[in-house]
């Protein structure tokens, strides 16, 4: 097809699946990190909102590529031999608990005030204030933007390609090599990349728009 | 001005030797800040009493209300509430806020959960009730608010008034020994402020201790055993409802006489 075999489409289609391992790692480690930075941005402890709130700066501060590299190639300097993979994880990890926590840290404190002081009259501690009260209703908040950035991680696990990860985009440039059809192999990969992200970024605006209907 | 139809009167308690006063102010002082707020209050609220706090916008009525459960720290005289000094703060918040319940303008309804759900949740969390237990009080105060047909509805699906009456059962479902109300009928249309006074009307007459705060002067005037008029920050006029009928000061005639 277009001069590319369907062996070639496979290998592309392998690819994919890569990416796909590489968002979910990158996602479920986010938020294995970033929830309890969230917690910590509001928290009223004055060293662990400091804390969270530089880390949040410094891995923003940082293009994603070069995190790419700094956990690659560091790590592999105390003797590790990090695969492609584990490195890739680590870094979207970084980078998206750096993204994540900010969101839900806006999440949290779009809750109103009213919210946490009407359990508080309740007399329900500040934990059970937190979870029956305000975390449900932050969830609900949550969803739209967490999901329009899961697309954000999709798309930016192309930058494994500057570590060797065997994603997408880098099984269409060996593709590419090898068949010199960069348009044809290009805009294949581009279209696997929207059919995995429009689906998504779908989904985040239909919640949003029943979620807006609902608060009118 | 809206006109409360009431089975039964409330009656005063007179005062007895022995008896302590449930809320008791002396000398009260409290500032945000620079700005001082409430400037010396003196105030006594005996058991089974209801008080009204009237005055301007402004001249420090939410803010003494909310001393009362510990939501503001006073700075300075005593504040006395159910037995627990609240200058000292020697005791759990939380210990208070079981037994002084709160209803504000705004409902402060929790929007995620269904109206049985709003009401019962902090009998369970806080009290331990089990889920029959706690379906049993939530059809009681439901029905002491006329709304036990609502269990199942959520909040936004309810009139302002409803919404009110759901956030007073919220605050019964805790079996308080005292209710606090702050301008809880001034965010709703006319025609709805009068099913909310009337559950508190209906509160009133059945012995409960209520400090609120009101613009309705005929129902202060109607069900409350002390009507306290605060200006800039001190009670200026303090005495019986018929006290809005022959004001003592400039500022409660010109207060009374704007129709506020
Ligand atoms: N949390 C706060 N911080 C600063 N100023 C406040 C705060 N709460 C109330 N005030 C001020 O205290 C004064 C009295 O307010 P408030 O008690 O709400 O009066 P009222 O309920 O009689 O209208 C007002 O000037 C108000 O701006
Ligand atoms: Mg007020």
């Amino acid at each position: 097809m277009l001069g590319v075999s369907l062996d070639q489409y496979g290998f592309l289609v392998q690819g994919a699946f890569w990416t796909a391992v590489l968002s979910l790692m990158g996602f479920v480690g986010g938020t294995i990190v970033g929830l309890p930075v969230a917690l910590a941005r509001i928290s009223r402890g004055w060293f662990l909102c400091r804390a969270s709130s530089a880390y949040v700066q410094f891995v923003q501060g940082i293009p994603l590529p070069v995190i790419m590299f700094v956990v690659y190639f560091g790590v592999s300097i105390y003797g590790f031999d990090v695969n492609a993979l584990v490195a890739a994880a680590i870094a979207m990890t970084l980078y998206s608990s750096a993204y994540l926590g900010e969101i839900w840290k806006g999440c949290i404190q779009a809750v109103p005030n009213t919210q946490w002081e009407a359990g508080e009259c309740l007399a329900l501690t500040s934990l059970q204030r937190f979870i029956y009260v305000i975390l449900p209703q932050a969830l609900r908040i949550a969803v739209p933007p967490t999901v329009g950035f899961l697309v954000q991680i999709v798309k930016n696990t192309s930058y494994s390609v500057v570590i060797g990860f065997f994603d997408l985009t880098y099984s269409a440039k060996i593709l590419n090599n090898a068949t010199f059809k960069p348009f044809v192999i290009f805009t294949a990969a581009a279209l696997i990349y929207f059919a995995i992200c429009f689906p998504l970024s779908r989904y985040a605006r239909r919640f949003e728009l029943r979620l807006n209907r609902r608060n009118a | 001005m809206t006109v409360i139809s009431m089975n039964s009167v409330h009656t005063p308690v007179a005062p007895q030797t022995g008896v302590q006063p449930m809320v008791s102010f002396r000398d009260v002082h409290k500032s945000f800040g620079a700005l001082e707020v409430l400037k010396g209050i003196d105030l006594d609220v005996m058991p089974g009493q209801v008080a009204a706090l009237i005055g301007r916008s402004g001249s420090g009525k939410s803010t003494a209300l909310r001393c009362i459960n510990g939501l503001e720290k006073i700075n300075g005289g005593e504040l006395t509430v159910c037995g627990r000094n609240l200058r000292a703060r020697d005791f759990e918040l939380r210990d208070l806020r079981k037994e002084v319940g709160i209803v504000f303008q705004s409902y402060n309804l929790f929007p995620h959960l269904t109206v049985e759900q709003n009401v019962t949740l902090a009998p369970r969390k806080v009290n331990g009730l089990d889920a029959a237990q706690s379906r049993a009080l939530a059809a009681e105060v439901l029905e002491q608010v006329g709304l036990s047909d609502k269990a199942l509805s959520y909040p936004e699906q309810l009139s302002g008034g409803q919404q009110q009456r759901v956030a007073i059962a919220r605050s019964l479902a805790m079996r308080p020994q005292l209710m606090l109300f702050d301008e809880v009928t001034s965010a709703l249309d006319p025609e709805l402020t009068g099913e909310v006074l009337r559950v508190i009307g209906k509160l009133a007459a059945g012995g409960m201790t209520m400090v609120l705060v009101t613009h309705e002067m005929a129902f202060a005037r109607q069900v409350a055993d002390l009507v306290v008029y605060m200006h800039q920050g001190r009670v200026w006029e303090a005495g019986k409802g018929t006290m809005l009928d022959d004001p003592q000061t400039v500022e409660l005639r010109q207060f009374v006489g704007s129709g506020l």
